[in-house]
């Protein structure tokens, strides 16, 4: 790390999350493979989707080496994306509601 | 790191009139992302507005698979492979995702022995990132030639809601084009990395700036976020 230019991290570290990433993308085809149904699938899914895409960004990228205002300037918009995901479930559990009224018949 | 990195940008510039003035006084007043290379700083503004687009092709998704009245196909079914006479869900995805993980990690090994000056290793590890990448694009083309020969379009399909092959084609297909960006500007940089550019600070095309072992890095930044995307399509798309 002496007059070190960038960022520069041991070599156990990227090898250490690559395996945790195999880990993780195991147990997620494993989720499939056992054919896990409902609220289970989705929240198994979800954790280790999670899982996996953080540690991408705070180690390969080298987030959580970063000083606070990239960071923050990076996380904070991209939560943004929240709202967009609830417009988009409301409006589409409207759009399910009408067409079951008018297109569907018997499905209400 | 806590030490300030010298950057060619310390010095005191000549202050300009008129409009011009305007925006100088606006850009160059303060340096906001402190010890980031400035083109790091820029891949990680491009990848935020990157992030946007892919969130809004699956968030799109979202909306049509939960609106849809018709059944959704089953990606579980629809992606099975049957290998030695057995037919095993999803496994094509399964070793496209630890192809493109793996690449993630060679990738990520690049950046370090760049920074360390070790130009054989991160060209032989660039290289490798390079050749994984191929093998995905490779992959996603076998499966979407499978998919159209099944009969799946972008506006329907024979195993239920129309909406599964628009969503299936735009998302991968934005997803592949990413990766076979990638896989290019990898084999350029690979190159520099070989002829000695970084380490005798030749400028790049388009730039006048020096060239270092600081572009490994951007370039990584790139490829880790295509890998990323690439989890929360496994997770959303596939195994939904």
């Amino acid at each position: 790390m002496a007059h070190a230019q960038g960022q520069q991290h041991p070599i156990g570290i990227y090898l250490k999350i690559w395996g945790l990433l195999f880990v993780l993308s195991t147990a997620s085809y494993l989720v499939d493979y056992f054919h896990f149904q409902g609220y289970l699938r989705w929240f198994l899914i979800v954790v280790f989707m999670l899982l996996k895409a953080g540690l991408i960004v705070a180690v390969f990228m080298h987030m959580m080496w970063e000083r606070l205002a990239l960071m923050y300037a990076i996380v904070v918009p991209t939560l943004l994306l929240m709202v967009l995901l609830g417009i988009g479930a409301l409006e589409a559990d409207y759009t399910f509601f009408t067409r079951s009224v008018f297109f569907v018949k018997g499905l209400l | 790191m806590t030490q300030a990195i010298s950057t060619d940008t310390v010095e005191p510039l000549p202050l300009a009139e008129g409009v011009q003035g305007i925006v100088a006084d606006w850009s160059s007043d303060q340096r906001a992302f402190k010890n980031v290379p400035w083109g790091k700083a820029m891949m990680w503004i491009f990848l935020l507005s990157d992030t946007f687009i892919f969130s809004s092709f699956l968030i799109s998704y979202m909306t049509v698979r939960m609106s849809t009245t018709v059944p959704w196909p089953n990606p579980s079914e629809v992606f099975a492979l049957t290998l030695f006479g057995k037919s095993i869900p999803l496994i094509l995805i399964a070793i496209m995702t630890f192809i493109l993980i793996s690449s993630s990690g060679t990738m990520a090994m690049a950046v370090k022995f760049g920074y360390e000056k070790n130009k054989r290793m991160t060209f032989v590890l660039l290289l490798i990132t390079a050749a994984l990448g191929a093998t995905f694009v490779g992959m996603q083309a076998f499966e979407w030639s499978k998919l159209i020969h099944e009969g799946v379009r972008p506006w329907g399909n024979p195993m239920g809601a129309a909406q599964f092959g628009s969503a299936f084609f735009m998302i991968t297909g934005f997803h592949g084009t990413h990766v076979s960006i990638g896989v290019i500007f990898l084999v350029i940089v690979a190159i520099k990395v070989l002829r000695g550019d970084l380490d005798h600070q030749r400028p790049g095309f388009l730039t006048g700036r020096k060239g270092s072992y600081e572009i490994v890095e951007t370039m990584g930044l790139y490829w880790h976020f295509v890998d990323l995307v690439w989890v929360f399509i496994f997770a959303l798309f596939y195994l939904w």
